[in-house]
């Protein structure tokens, strides 16, 4: 504060290079184009143009793994399908946050078998998961702006 | 979780030709994560440069086990299973499934319906190929026409949650009839969506039908012969789309359905523009049937006053003994079916949907099996893929309108 009214309206602004970073990453986040089920057309719902996920910054889904950070699990994730999900997390590059969209992802939902993972968090770390089968587009939207809070609140010492 | 095999090209040896083990040949993987693979299909594709020698698709990503976890559950708990089998047609695998249990109880389903069922199916029909037509195309590189079929894809999703009380999963048709009666405000909004579609569907055909760019990769590209697709059992839009006027609605009506007028759209060029001339002109045949529904609902029960297999209303529960214990007995035990097997079938967006269920006269289905149309559909894969270009295999699969779901169960 100090620094800023000895300066006058000079048109710059301080802040922490935390907040600055934490700012940007939460603003143009990069989701991985990536549907495994039903909650998939609910992402896609998400995105067009009633409910709009542009945004929150996240209109640009990348269908490489290499370019996103963000994984939505949109779905429920079978034995067969499970490593791939994994192989795809190993390949986006840090930092990567992953959101598990709907019950099958968080939990198994309706599916308690010998062909679905009991929640996706049993293959990759997840983030925020977003209940519902499937999650209303708000939902998401919602687990996305959570998301977003935690990522704001993030310790730049914290990431290796 | 299982570990990462690494596959050597001498596996494959009998998928493949000589030719790759030579080199002259290349293999290569496209999915499960690949945005035009419409969900987790994986295909292994031998390349002549940019020609597709062979394309083998690689299903099972998505195989939920549908249909062993219906076996331990009641009939009645079963269905919310079917809704999550092909997820863009929930209300049409409720409608087989249904029918299936009504065929084995031998129960009745009052008109008023019945009429809702087949509205409520056509909708659904609609909102599928909505999402057929806007995927497909954004595959072909038109981005608008997705943003413009998700925009009348949300109208319908609001009639069903009005209905039922949820977007996608409704699990609205019960065996004997309905959850519940249609809201006071469905005709309304049944209404308004037959004034608003014709439009709308013109608009799309305006981007599409003449666009050169879109006639340029779908004309004369994954042609099948008739048949071809009645030698691989292939069913819904690609048969229609060779030529073969076969619709389930028509050949053997279920749900009433005989008393709708509608036409079957057929094509013979049996390419990518065919199938998606016949899939819009549906739309088109759709809407008819919902106005005829909706011009001729009739009054009365949704439900069957069978007390045996349907339980009775709220409303009886404080008055009668007996409906509290009809209803107790339902919803714990569930009912027991007479033994015997039975096959249902219907046409869902993407074929013919049949439903084939045993009973051992228990309260749990013995075995359920699911007749699905992507499954037939996606064999035909290679065959329309061969000896065309890589970027063609993608417009190939999305006129196929394969749903992974629907596939791997
Ligand atoms: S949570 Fe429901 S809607 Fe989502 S994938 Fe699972 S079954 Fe489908």
């Amino acid at each position: 504060m100090g620094i800023e009214q000895k300066l006058g309206n000079m048109g710059i602004v301080t802040a922490r290079l935390e907040d600055v970073v934490n700012w940007s990453r939460t603003n143009s986040m990069w989701p991985m184009l990536f549907g495994l089920a039903c909650c998939a057309i609910e992402m896609m719902s998400a995105q067009a143009a009633n409910y709009d996920m542009s945004r929150f910054g996240m209109e640009l889904m990348r269908a490489s793994p290499r370019q996103s950070d963000l994984m939505i699990v949109a779905g429920r994730v079978s034995r067969k399908m499970a490593p791939v999900v994994r192989q795809l997390y190993d390949q986006m590059p840090d930092p990567k946050w992953v959101i598990a969209m709907g019950d099958c992802a968080s939990c198994g939902g309706v599916f308690n078998n010998y062909a679905i993972v009991q929640g996706v968090d049993e293959v990759v770390p997840v983030d925020v998961y977003v209940a519902g089968c499937p999650p209303r587009p708000e939902g998401l939207i919602h687990g996305i702006v959570t998301l977003h809070e935690k990522v704001r609140k993030e310790k730049l010492t914290q990431r290796s | 979780m299982t570990d990462i095999r690494e596959v050597s090209v001498d596996e494959l040896r009998h998928l493949v030709s000589e030719r790759v083990l030579t080199g002259e040949t290349m293999l290569l993987n496209m999915g499960p994560q690949h945005p035009s693979t419409h969900g987790v299909l994986r295909l292994l594709m031998e390349l002549d440069g940019e020609i597709i020698v062979n394309c083998i698709p690689d299903i099972g990503f998505l195989h939920t086990g549908v249909e062993k976890n219906m076996e331990a559950k009641t009939y009645q708990k079963a269905e919310v299973m079917t809704d999550r089998l092909d997820y863009l047609n929930p209300i049409g695998n409720n409608l087989a499934y249904c029918l299936a249990v009504e065929k084995l109880l031998d129960l009745d389903v009052p008109p008023r319906a019945q009429t809702v069922r087949v509205l409520l199916a056509e909708l659904q029909r609609i909102s599928s190929h909505l999402i057929w037509l806007g995927t497909s195309a954004l595959d072909l590189a038109a981005m608008s026409v997705f943003l413009y079929g998700m925009r009348e894809r949300e109208v319908i999703l609001d009639i069903f949650e009005m209905c039922s009380g949820q977007r996608m999963m409704t699990t609205y048709v019960r065996p004997g009839g309905l959850w519940r009666d249609v809201p006071v405000e469905f005709e309304g909004a049944v209404r308004n969506f037959l004034a608003l579609m014709p439009r709308r569907l013109d608009e799309y055909e305006a981007l599409l039908t003449k666009n050169e760019l879109f006639l340029e990769r779908t004309q004369g590209i994954g042609v099948i012969s008739a048949q071809d697709c009645l030698r691989w059992g292939l069913t819904g839009p690609v048969l229609r789309g060779s030529g073969v006027p076969f619709d389930v609605r028509k050949a053997r009506p279920y749900s009433g359905y005989e008393q709708f007028e509608f036409d079957v759209p057929t094509q013979t060029a049996g390419d990518i523009y065919a199938r998606y001339l016949v899939r819009v002109q549906e739309m088109r045949e759709s809407l008819k049937i919902i106005e005829q529904a909706i011009n001729r609902l009739p009054y009365g029960p949704v439900r069957s006053n069978n007390r045996k297999f349907v339980p009775p209303p709220r409303s009886e529960l404080g008055v009668s003994m007996e409906a509290l214990i009809h209803h107790f007995k339902l919803w714990t035990e569930g009912f027991s079916a007479p033994k015997g097997a039975v096959y249902a079938a219907t046409e869902s967006p993407r074929g013919e949907l049949g439903v084939y269920l045993e009973s051992d006269g228990g309260p749990k289905p013995y075995r359920v099996h699911f007749n699905t149309p992507t499954f037939a559909n996606l064999q035909a894969l290679p065959l329309m893929t061969r000896g065309r270009f890589v970027a063609d295999a993608v417009g190939v699969i999305g006129s196929i309108d394969i749903v992974l779901g629907d596939a791997d169960r």
